[in-house]
This record gives C-alpha cells, sequence and structure tokens, in this order.
C-alpha cells in the first residue's frame, strides 16, 4: 500500500513541479512584456511630442516641449526660481498640503464618528451637511484669501475643506454599517461607550475612512495649488501661474511634473499606512467615489 | 393560549430535579412588538413564558422567524419587553448583566483583533489587568484546542475554528448564564457534532444554565435538559419536554439510543405542524 502510493505519487509531484516552473517562467516574462511596453508607450508619447515640435507640427510656444520642459526643471534645481530656490517652494506648497491634509482628516473622522454614532444629531445637520457638500468648494478659496490672507493659512483652510467632505462622508458610512452583531457582542463583553468607539466603531470603520485617504490627498494638493493661484508669496501653484502670465508653457508642464511625483510619493506613504493598519483584512476595500 | 399556561403552571409546581430555589432566568407572560418600516408592528414574541434552572442546559426549538432570538436579546438586556417580565437570578432585567455570555449566530469575532487579543476582549473591557487577561486568554485558548492560533485573525481561520474563538472569548468572562443563538448552524455536519462535544464539555466544567436556540431538533435534544418547542411566529411556548438521556453525553452516538428516538417523534409532534404554518407563509410572501 504504502509502496504503490509512493510509486503513483512520485511521477505526479514532477510533473506538478514542472507545471509550477512553466507558470512561473510564464508569469516573468509577462511581466517583462508588460515594463516593456509601459516603457515604450512613454518613449511613443515623448518622443512623437518632442519631433511633432521641431517638425512644425505642434506649436512649442503654445504647448511646450520635452526637451525644453527637462530644460526647464534644470533651471530650476540649478539657478532656483523667480521666488527663490525649488526645494523652497516644494516645501511651502507641500506644507500646506499636509497640514491641510491632517486637519481635514482629523475634522472629518471626527464628525463622521460623532454624527454617525449620533442620529438625532445626524438628522438635524443632514440637510446643511448635503448643501454645503454640493458647493464647488474652489470658489471658498477667494473667500479664505481675503480673509486669511496671502500666507499660508489661506491654503491650508482651502486644502482642508476640499478634504474634510470626503472623509466624513467615508467615516459617517463607515460607522453606520459597522456590524450589529459586533456591536452587540461588544455590550455583552462588557465595553463602555469609550471601548466601543475607540475598539469597535473606529477599527471597523476605518476600511473606509483609509479608503478616502487616498482621494483626499490629491484633493489637498488641488486645494494648496488652486489657493497659490488665487494669491501667494511662496509654491509650485504661484510657479504655475508666474509662467501662465509669461507664456512659458515649458513652465506650466515642469510644474505639473514636480507635482505629480509629490502625489505619487504621497499615494506610495499612504499605501503603506493602508498596509500597516489593515494588515488583518484578507482583501482590500476599492476607493469610494463621492 | 389556555393550553400552553397550564403546562408551565405545572411544570412550576412539581418541583423536579433542576427546580430548586429561585430560577436563574424567568420570563412571564412576555409579549415584544417591533415596530415595521411601514409604520405597523410585529409581533415577535406573545405571552412566552420559559424559566431556567440553576445549572439546567435549555433547548428552545422553533421554526425560523418564531422570535428565538428575541427571546435571548431580552434575556441578555439587549432588548427590553413590550410587556411581561424578565428576571435573571431573581431581579428583573435592567441593562446588560455582567454574568450573562452570548455566542451569536453569526461571526461576532472581531476581525481586526488577532486570536489571542480577541479573547482578551471580554476581561479588558471588564476592567482585569492586561497580565491577568493574556493569561487567563491563552488557557481558555488551549482549553478550546486552538494553542498555536493566537496570532492568527480571524480570517485565516476556519469556521470551526472561528466558533471556538467565540467560545473562549465568551467563557473565559466565566458566565452564569449562557446565551447561545444558532452557534453552531452555519458549521457542516462533522465539525457541527465535534463543537456540540465541546460545549457539553466546557459546560461540564462550569455551573452556568444555558439556554440554546436552534431549528434542529436533533441538537436540542442531544444537548438540553428540558426542550421549550415554540409556535411559529409570534412566538409562543407549544410544548415543554424534559430529556432524561443520561450524561455525559457523546452527541454523535446518542442519536442511535431509543431513547432518543423516541423523544424525537415525540416532540417532532408538536414542531411539524408549526414547521408547516411558517413554511406556508414563507411561500405566500414570496408570491
Amino acid at each position: 500500500m504504502n509502496v504503490l502510493s509512493k510509486k503513483a505519487g512520485e511521477p505526479l509531484a514532477t510533473s506538478e513541479s514542472k507545471a509550477v516552473l512553466l507558470n512561473r517562467a510564464d508569469a516573468r516574462r509577462r511581466r517583462v512584456l508588460i515594463y516593456t511596453l509601459r516603457v515604450l508607450l512613454l518613449v511613443v508619447i515623448l518622443g512623437g511630442w518632442e519631433l511633432g515640435t521641431r517638425y512644425g507640427v505642434i506649436d512649442s510656444f503654445f504647448w511646450g516641449q520635452p526637451s525644453g520642459i527637462w530644460a526647464q526643471i534644470v533651471t530650476w534645481v540649478t539657478q532656483g526660481t523667480a521666488q527663490g530656490p525649488l526645494w523652497e517652494q516644494i516645501a511651502v506648497t507641500l506644507e500646506e498640503t499636509v497640514l491641510g491634509f491632517l486637519i481635514g482628516v482629523v475634522l472629518g473622522i471626527v464628525f463622521g464618528v460623532v454624527l454617525g454614532r449620533n442620529r438625532f444629531l445626524a438628522d438635524i445637520l443632514g440637510p446643511y451637511i448635503k448643501a454645503l457638500n454640493a458647493i464647488p468648494r474652489v470658489v471658498l478659496g477667494p473667500l479664505f484669501i481675503i480673509g486669511l490672507g496671502f500666507e499660508m493659512p489661506s491654503k491650508v483652510a482651502l486644502a482642508v475643506v476640499m478634504v474634510f467632505f470626503i472623509v466624513f462622508f467615508n467615516a459617517f458610512q463607515g460607522v453606520r454599517e459597522v456590524d450589529r452583531n459586533l456591536l452587540a457582542n461588544a455590550r455583552i463583553l462588557g465595553a463602555s461607550q469609550r471601548h466601543m468607539t475607540t475598539q469597535v466603531i473606529l477599527p471597523s470603520a476605518l476600511s473606509w475612512i483609509i479608503a478616502s485617504l487616498h482621494t483626499s490627498f490629491s484633493f489637498a494638493l488641488v486645494g494648496a495649488v488652486v489657493g497659490e493661484f488665487l494669491g501667494a508669496i511662496q509654491g509650485i501653484g504661484l510657479m504655475v501661474q508666474i509662467a501662465k502670465n509669461t507664456f512659458n508653457a515649458n513652465g506650466v508642464f515642469a510644474a505639473m511634473v514636480i507635482l505629480a511625483i509629490i502625489a505619487l510619493l504621497m499615494e506610495f506613504l499612504i499605501t503603506a499606512l493602508e498596509r500597516r493598519l489593515l494588515h488583518w483584512r484578507p482583501t482590500t476595500v476599492s476607493d469610494v467615489t463621492l | 393560549m389556555s393550553t400552553i399556561k397550564p403546562m408551565t403552571n405545572s411544570s412550576n409546581n412539581t418541583p423536579s430535579a433542576y427546580e430548586h430555589g429561585t430560577p436563574a432566568i424567568e420570563l412571564q407572560n412576555v409579549t415584544k412588538l417591533f415596530r415595521t418600516p411601514s409604520g405597523g408592528a410585529y409581533t415577535a414574541l406573545q405571552n412566552l413564558t420559559l424559566s431556567v434552572a440553576p445549572g439546567e442546559f435549555c433547548a428552545v426549538v422553533g421554526p425560523t422567524g418564531c422570535g428565538k432570538s428575541t427571546t435571548l436579546s431580552l434575556i441578555a438586556g439587549l432588548e427590553r419587553p413590550s410587556a411581561g417580565e424578565v428576571q435573571v437570578m431573581g431581579k428583573p432585567v435592567q441593562g446588560i448583566d455582567p454574568r450573562i455570555g452570548y455566542v451569536f449566530q453569526t461571526d461576532a469575532v472581531f476581525p481586526w483583533k488577532n486570536v489571542l487579543r480577541n479573547v482578551t476582549t471580554g476581561p479588558l473591557f471588564r476592567g482585569q489587568s492586561k497580565a491577568d487577561a493574556l493569561k487567563s486568554a491563552r488557557d481558555w485558548i488551549a482549553r478550546v484546542g486552538l494553542a498555536g492560533f493566537e496570532d492568527r485573525y480571524p480570517h485565516q481561520l476556519s469556521g470551526g475554528m472561528r466558533k471556538r474563538v467565540a467560545l473562549a472569548q465568551t467563557f473565559i468572562n466565566g458566565p452564569q448564564i449562557l446565551l447561545m443563538d444558532e452557534p453552531f448552524s452555519a458549521l457542516d455536519v462533522q465539525t457541527r457534532t465535534m463543537m456540540e462535544d465541546e460545549l457539553l464539555n466546557l459546560w461540564a466544567s462550569s455551573s452556568a444554565s444555558v439556554v440554546f436556540v436552534t431549528h434542529d431538533l436533533e441538537e436540542a435534544i442531544s444537548l438540553a435538559d428540558r426542550v421549550y418547542v415554540i409556535t411559529a411566529g409570534p412566538g409562543t411556548i407549544k410544548g415543554i419536554y424534559h430529556i432524561d438521556l443520561p450524561r455525559p453525553r457523546h452527541v454523535a452516538e446518542i442519536r442511535f439510543e431509543p431513547r432518543f428516538v423516541q423523544l424525537y417523534q415525540e416532540i417532532w409532534e408538536d414542531l411539524r405542524n408549526e414547521v408547516v404554518i411558517s413554511y406556508e407563509r414563507t411561500k405566500q410572501k414570496g408570491r
């Protein structure tokens, strides 16, 4: 019996491992293909653009030129911008964005959890929050510039309102969706009100809240940059504004590249945070669009 | 209704082996109404009278939707009765009693806590020191056969293992009253039999009074000292059966004993009509 099963098992095992190896080779080949095609796509787009401008198909005065954009970035890095060194501009915009993001997230979570737990309050405030959410929030920018001046606070305020509603709605929904069985179980196990919030409701709503963070960071960046368009002393938004005023299309694109890099880096950090906080979860909830 | 009251009264008047002193749980003519979204009222329980002696294992059987779970919610203090009285250890239920343990039908372990943290939840909520909680949690995890799985998260465990976590999470608090709402209904038959045996062992080493709600008559008879049959909603007691099978019992084998079969037939006669009524109702709703 033992011998038989062993004999029968052996060829099976080798053919199995062969299949595994083949599979692995397949997967590797596919990965290489995808990376190659990705790079190729970029080369085609940038190369086409560059050649288009060189042969006069695209007007580089209005639409910029990859080599010009690169030259602009190099100039900014080596000689600084009109308002001072490049890193200072990045630091200013990043500070506004991160501050606005953090304040907006904290306020969003606090309001979301409080209203999510208190039906009465939610019923009273509900229509007002919906009305506020319906306003395109960038229009608050001029108001903040008037009220808070040209410096950082006005941009932070704009970033906060951009972020707040996204996080708020997700946190609110997350609290409402907490499994009733889990709540009942926690109560039976002796949870106080504080325990309920910190150990049941917040962890449960966390997957919803974190899903909203990806979108909210880019919204915080929009808030900061738009705030700088409207009036600022420093920042990447101001660089865009100046480039626009001097018909420097390459400058606008160069600023765009810098913003994209910032956004990607932050997205990476948020994903890392998500992995860390939600390691108990088998699969990730996809983003909620509002 | 009139046929029901004498039954409960007679069981109260004749002192059996299980009934001396104040009952651990007592429901007197309890009615529970729920408001429906359309503004009407739905009667889940009507004039339900039920009592459980200290240390008694009591099963409640009935068709789906007969208010079995509602009964447990009332005893646990999660819901309040619309009429009648619910007493635990001789005192009316007001809020959640720390002496009660509750095992839910669906998974109610916290998915963001690993096994160890899940089991320590109760003691920590109840103000035990972290060191003590961890020590007794490890002990209970071993007792339910999950030693070595302390660091796993619920999604990494099978359904049966998650139930073991739920049992440890409940038993660690040393409940004097144990409420179980179809705890094993989601498990496959083999796992279920094993868990039933496990439960009987855990219960034997405690002094808890148990109310075990199920729709499975076999499960009810194999586990309980007494079986209550509840009518199709609104739920009220239709019959009470004393299960005189000797303990310790082995759930897998007890079903073949002649006395078991006899009890099963007797109770099934009672239950069958209710199941038919409940089935007809759901069919009508479907139309």
